[in-house]
């Protein structure tokens, strides 16, 4: 059997993704009496293309409606204006080949790893006929040895990966990453960082990757795209055009890292640092 | 018997701090500061403690039995004589089986207490004669006629379980469809949560007069009404939970490519076992209560029509006898629910303590 990290230019699974003049907006939280009658402008004509196999980062403050892009994209809210498409077909509802993996892991905490990972199988009624998949991702991700284990007994990083497998095992076009690295610490997120890429060569599957942290985004991203909040709006998009693996203390990623933060106000802090 | 000094020493002689207690699952927790008080006795102390109190019981129930009949009191005789035995056993046994010190280690304190309450209440009622006859019986007593109406009382028992599982069957099914419609389906709780609000908190014994007059028969209402004090609390509880799943479990299982049937019954329900655990709880103790009351006014059999029936001939001894039985068969059912939701819940080990 060939394993999928052995032969990762036999799969290309991703698809493209466009984003046209969307826009979102939020009705006043009830008994607010400060913001009452204002609806909050979480996204503004946002225009956005990923090719196929793409790895893109959103970045930017609170606020600016990265995780409610995230949301539209999977199916999950409609956008008030606007369009969006997976390949040829436009999005209108959840689905399995758009995988959505939040910061908390929302492991079913009553299902083992196992059960956990083969949850997508089963929720489309395939489970029979690709029962031997499942196998091959909890090897993917290193995990074969927690199948019976439930939730609980996870580290924060085991069950982010379980979290990973259990969306991918769909063969999703397009994966979407809402800050899934965000609660763990810095060495674990770091492992993380790498383990998200090999699986994404592996896989070669669109990644739309939300973050507020900038190292990350360099370190992983083809391309990065600055959102600034009230209303979420796209400020500017940055290829990263350096070699992988990375060098996090280069003075190419520095460059970068100084100019983003530039973009977004912070530069007094790179000095600092 | 033969320990060291330093194994018999009287807990309050080692002015050292309580030892941390070791859980179950291998987590140590500091002991609390009244701890101390109630540090457990070391294994051979507590082994001698339920013999003693056996012995204090009989030497009381000799005194007692005095005033009583010879053949009343002699089974009594004989079963604190043959627990005597045993704890003798026991405590002999415990020195070379690890399984059984541990077993009495935990468990001789209280009953100890248990043999020394008997004690106590044999020694007002049957030895001083403090309450008044015959409507506080000796153990002894009740202990006979436990024996003696065994036959009937067997009889009790079974027909209660059978309308006890009968209503709380049908209880629980019921209860558990609406609940789920009521927690999923937006119309569902339109219509249902009024019907539920208002007509649920009716005790189910307030709807005798009624029963009596449109079911068939005794029976069909006492089941209805079970049935009916079970639904309520399994209702509420089930809605509640399904209705409180959290909204990233349903998101995660949409982009999953879950459907409907897989949201209600594969994360909705999962997600609302531990809250329609706490309504099958509640529904059960509800069951008991009804159950009683039923066959005390309508049904013409079970342990509720044998108490008061026995009442009717004032044998006290009989009335106390159905209520050790029905003591036994409401815990033992409680304890059964128990292991199904241990079973059921077995992922939230560690994370609940109830």
């Amino acid at each position: 059997m060939v394993t999928l990290a052995a032969a990762p230019d036999l799969i290309a699974e991703g698809s493209s993704l466009r984003v046209r003049e969307v826009s979102k907006s939020f009705a006043p939280a009830d008994g607010n009496v400060a913001e009452r009658g204002e609806e909050t402008r979480a996204l503004e004509r946002v225009t956005l293309s990923v090719a196929a196999g793409e790895l893109v980062s959103l970045v930017g403050p609170s606020g600016c409606g990265k995780s409610t892009l995230l949301r539209l994209i999977a199916g999950l809210d409609a956008p008030g204006a606007g369009e969006l498409w997976v390949g040829p077909e436009p999005i209108t509802a959840p689905s399995a080949e758009r995988g959505l993996v939040f910061q908390d892991p929302n492991l079913f905490p009553w299902l083992t790893v196992r059960r956990n990972i083969e949850a997508g199988l089963v929720a489309r009624g395939v489970l029979r006929e690709k029962r031997n998949e499942v196998d091959e991702f909890m090897r993917l991700v290193g995990l074969e040895k927690f199948a019976g284990a439930f939730p609980h007994h996870l580290s924060g990083g085991m069950a982010q990966r379980v979290a990973l497998a259990r969306a991918l095992i769909n063969h999703p076009k397009v994966l979407l990453l809402d800050e899934p690295l965000g609660a763990l610490d810095a060495f674990t997120r770091m492992k993380m960082q790498d383990e998200v890429l090999r699986l994404w060569r592996a896989r070669r599957t669109t990644m739309l990757l939300v973050t507020h942290d900038i190292d990350e985004a360099i370190y992983m991203s083809d391309r990065i795209v600055i959102l600034t909040p009230s209303p979420g709006r796209i400020e500017r998009i940055i290829a990263v055009d350096l070699e992988r693996p990375r060098q996090r203390s280069s003075p190419e990623f520095l460059r970068l890292r100084g100019d983003i933060l530039e973009l977004l106000h912070f530069a007094g802090s790179t000095a600092a640092a | 018997m033969n320990a060291t000094p330093e194994l018999i020493a009287p807990p309050s002689a080692a002015p050292a701090p309580a030892s941390p207690s070791v859980h179950s699952d291998g987590t140590t927790i500091p002991p609390p500061a009244f701890a101390k008080l109630f540090r457990r006795a070391p294994a051979d102390v507590a082994a001698r403690a339920l013999p003693a109190a056996l012995g204090v019981a009989l030497i009381v129930h000799r005194l007692a039995a005095k005033n009583e009949l010879a053949n009343e009191t002699q089974l009594y005789t004989q079963f604190l004589t043959g627990l005597l035995v045993a704890a003798g056993l026991a405590a002999v046994a415990q020195i070379f089986w690890t399984g059984l010190r541990q077993w009495l280690r935990e468990n001789c304190p209280i009953l100890a207490a248990a043999i020394l309450l008997l004690g106590a209440w044999e020694t007002i009622t049957a030895g001083f004669r403090w309450l008044p006859m015959p409507y506080f019986p000796s153990p002894a007593g009740v202990l006979q006629s436990l024996v003696n109406d065994r036959a009937l009382l067997f009889d009790s028992t079974w027909h209660s379980l059978l309308l006890l599982l009968g209503g709380y069957a049908l209880g629980v099914a019921v209860g558990l469809v609406t609940g789920i419609c009521i927690g999923w389906f937006p119309f569902a709780r339109y219509w249902g949560m009024p019907v539920l609000k208002i007509v649920g908190p009716i005790p189910a014994t307030a709807w005798i007069p009624l029963a009596m007059v449109v079911s068939p028969s005794a029976i069909f209402s006492a089941v209805g009404l079970i049935a009916l004090a079970v639904w309520f609390p399994v209702t509420m509880l089930t809605a509640s939970g399904i209705s409180n799943t959290r909204a990233s479990f349903l998101d995660v299982a949409r982009t999953l490519g879950a459907g409907r049937g897989y949201l209600i019954f594969r994360v909705a329900i999962p997600a609302a076992m531990p809250s329609i655990f706490i309504g099958l709880f509640m529904g059960l103790g509800a069951s008991f209560l009804t159950l009683v009351v039923a066959e005390t006014i309508g049904v013409k059999s079970g342990l509720g029509w044998y108490v008061t029936w026995a009442q009717g001939w004032a044998e006290y001894g009989k009335v106390y006898a159905a209520l050790v039985i029905m003591a036994a068969f409401f815990s033992t059912i409680m304890t059964l629910l128990f292991q199904l939701r241990d079973r059921v819940l077995v992922w939230q080990k560690g994370t609940i303590k109830w």
